[in-house]
């Protein structure tokens, strides 16, 4: 005999309770993030805040936009951030072709070779920039090791101008710079799966065309994101350009310096800042729209 | 499609090892022109080592590849005019599907009025007309199946190799897909070698099916005779289910314990060797012994109902089992004996398949 279980009336179908564990489990977890949010609060978002505020008013602490412009009206400002963006384009350009070759090789190796390389990519991650700055001082001035060896050589007969100069600045920022592309590009390059190169081969790609037509392709996001990061922090870099640019490397982080230590001029060196911000988000804005157009071409994953 | 004739592909001695590992140990291998071979193996046997030696990804430490006359082994990959589908397909995702299917055919310089036609043809040819502006990602797994067998198709290769393609796919697409495999190389004809694991696939798919096993191939044949006529245990118990028995042969004369073993086809040496039974091929006899057969007298052990048959283990009176299946209809169910009695079973001497003892 086969006896049916009895429906009962449901007097709770706990949906509030269940609600309610859901809300909390959600506070919980973003509360997780409360200490960092609060780093932000006090360390990023009010200091910058500060700042757009003072670069609307002058020395004499009266409201204008006089310090506006005088980035306009004033050519030497024109020029700084002309500097400022070849500067960081050079040096991503640089990293990206002195960069891609390298990922590529890593990338081909096996991981636990590779890793033991990428240690060496990161290097100089771990030395302070100030002290690998100095060291590229010294090795590039006109009685330093590379000009001495060049001489001594036979390569060349004069002292090359490689210091205090343009070139000083780039090999600087390039060193700097280099891991930061070297390691979204590794990551991508790693993600592409090896038979899509097997069968780019198998119907008939020789391995340039391969590399061309497949590889390189889906390796463009991670060279963008790379190159990216770089720009981005090539803008803001003060001591490189200072110490290897010697004076005739002027970027606005320099500039920013030289208006708050010599002329304590906190309004104009709050609007080069904010105008740098400023510029930045835009650049952002425009290579993301890049982006999304390589992508929309077909190089998205 | 009309790709050239045929090809014959000779696999002559070809070793690989990786270090102490042999991986491929001498292997040879003669692929008829047109045919559809299956290499069936466990993984780790090989088979796909000597599929990518085939399509030139991986380099043999020696050997000769012969596609048809022409020497092959050194010819760098992208110029063996292979078609390759690949276990987990290879579709460029940066590339739309007709993009992916007209990659072969821009390489080798075809005007695109042309390979528009071509690619066109070739989604036709494999069921997906009009999704030639698709992405990859859109698709489902089996139609991403089909875009590269049609990419593998569409440049008219007298070679195909495929590489487990279907072992991503469900159950019944799996089987969908095989007919269809099957009926697209009876269409065009091309040599075509084949590896899965999946022995069932092997079956259905294959004009001979090479068993590899320890980088070698174990045994090279039809289906029905990998089936019914396997030259070693290995076979046996890699394609289908059977019981062993062990057996002697003296002076031409097969026993299991004193029972005569009566068997045609090629005698055995003497010394030890082994009876193999599949499920399907024992009956349960009515009288105690029939002419024709090899009879067997136990209990059944345990009875276990798998859907379309029931499977049964009957214990011999010497200890040994054998198990049977029955078919699960209304008829096969009644005629199971109850446990407790004493069943004969009968296997027919043209079933009856001697092994000998692997070493």
């Amino acid at each position: 005999m086969q006896r049916t279980p009895p429906t009962l009336p449901l007097s709770d179908d706990h949906s509030v309770a269940l609600r309610k564990d859901q809300s909390a489990e959600r506070w919980l977890m973003l509360s997780l993030a409360g200490p960092a949010l609060l780093l932000v609060l006090v360390c990023m978002l009010l200091p910058v805040g500060w700042l757009f505020y003072l670069s609307f008013f002058t020395e004499d602490g009266a409201a204008s936009l006089v310090n506006y412009r005088n980035l306009i009206e004033q050519p030497s400002y024109a020029r700084i951030f002309r500097t400022t963006f070849e500067v960081s384009l050079l040096t991503t350009a640089i990293c990206a072709l002195v960069g891609y070759p390298l990922a590529y090789f890593l990338s081909q190796l096996p991981t636990r070779i590779a890793n033991l390389c990428m240690i060496a990519v990161l290097l100089p991650f771990w030395t302070s920039l100030l002290v690998r700055t100095y060291a590229w001082l010294i090795l590039l001035q006109r009685t330093g090791l590379i000009n001495t060896w060049g001489i001594d050589l036979g390569l060349w007969s004069e002292p090359l101008p490689l210091v205090h100069n343009m070139t000083g600045t780039l090999i600087g920022m390039v060193h700097i710079m280099l891991p930061f592309v070297v390691l979204p590009l590794y990551n991508s390059m790693r993600t592409i799966d090896r038979s899509l190169i097997q069968a780019a081969a198998n119907l008939g790609a020789s391995p340039v065309q391969g590399f061309w037509r497949v590889f390189f392709p889906l390796s463009l996001p991670g060279l963008m994101a790379g190159s990216l990061v770089a720009f981005i922090l090539c803008l803001g870099v003060y001591v490189t350009p200072a110490v290897l640019g010697g004076g005739k490397v002027i970027m606005v982080s320099s500039r920013i310096a030289l208006d708050i230590d010599t002329f304590l001029n906190w309004g104009s060196a709050s609007a080069l800042g904010v105008v740098l911000l400023l510029l930045t988000f835009l650049l952002l804005l425009l290579a993301s729209r890049l982006t999304k157009g390589l992508s929309l071409l077909g190089s998205g994953h | 499609m009309a790709s050239g004739s045929a090809l014959d592909i000779h696999v002559r001695q070809v070793t690989k090892s990786y270090g102490a590992i042999v991986v491929l140990d001498r292997v040879d291998l003669d692929v008829r022109p047109g045919e559809f071979l299956t290499l069936l193996g466990p993984s780790g046997s090989g088979k796909t080592t000597l599929l990518m030696v085939l399509a030139g990804f991986t380099r043999p430490d020696s050997g000769s590849i012969l596609f048809g006359e022409r020497e092959v082994i050194r010819l760098a990959p992208h110029k063996r005019d292979l078609g390759m589908v690949f276990q987990n397909y290879a579709l460029f995702p940066h590339m739309d599907v007709a993009t992916n299917i007209g990659f072969p055919l821009r390489l080798r310089g075809v005007n695109s009025a042309d390979i528009a036609k071509r690619v066109e043809a070739a989604l036709e040819m494999v069921q997906l007309g009009g999704y030639g502006t698709r992405g990859v990602h859109e698709l489902s797994g089996g139609q991403r199946q089909r875009v590269a067998l049609a990419r593998a198709l569409v440049f008219e290769p007298r070679i195909i190799l495929m590489d487990e393609p279907l072992s991503a796919l469900d159950k019944q697409l799996r089987e969908l897909m095989q007919l269809e495999l099957r009926r697209l190389h009876e269409k065009l004809g091309t040599t075509t070698i084949y590896v899965t694991h999946d022995q069932r696939e092997a079956l259905t798919m294959s004009d001979r099916i090479a068993v590899i096993n320890n980088g070698k191939v174990a045994q090279l044949d039809t289906p029905q005779h990998i089936y019914s006529k396997p030259k070693s245990r290995f076979v046996a118990e890699f394609i289908g289910e059977s019981t062993f028995l062990n057996v002697t042969v003296t002076d031409g004369v097969c026993r299991y314990h004193d029972q005569v073993i009566k068997a045609d086809g090629a005698p055995v040496q003497n010394g030890p060797c082994l009876l193999m039974i599949r499920p399907e091929q024992v009956l349960i006899l009515d009288s105690a012994a029939q002419e024709g057969m090899n009879c067997f007298s136990g209990r059944i052990a345990s009875r276990v109902f798998q859907g379309d048959t029931v499977r049964l283990e009957v214990q011999l009176s010497r200890g040994d089992a054998i198990t049977l299946r029955i078919a699960a209809n209304s008829a096969g169910l009644a005629a199971v004996p109850s446990d407790s009695e004493t069943i004969t079973l009968g296997l027919p001497i043209a079933d009856t398949t001697l092994l000998l003892e692997e070493v």
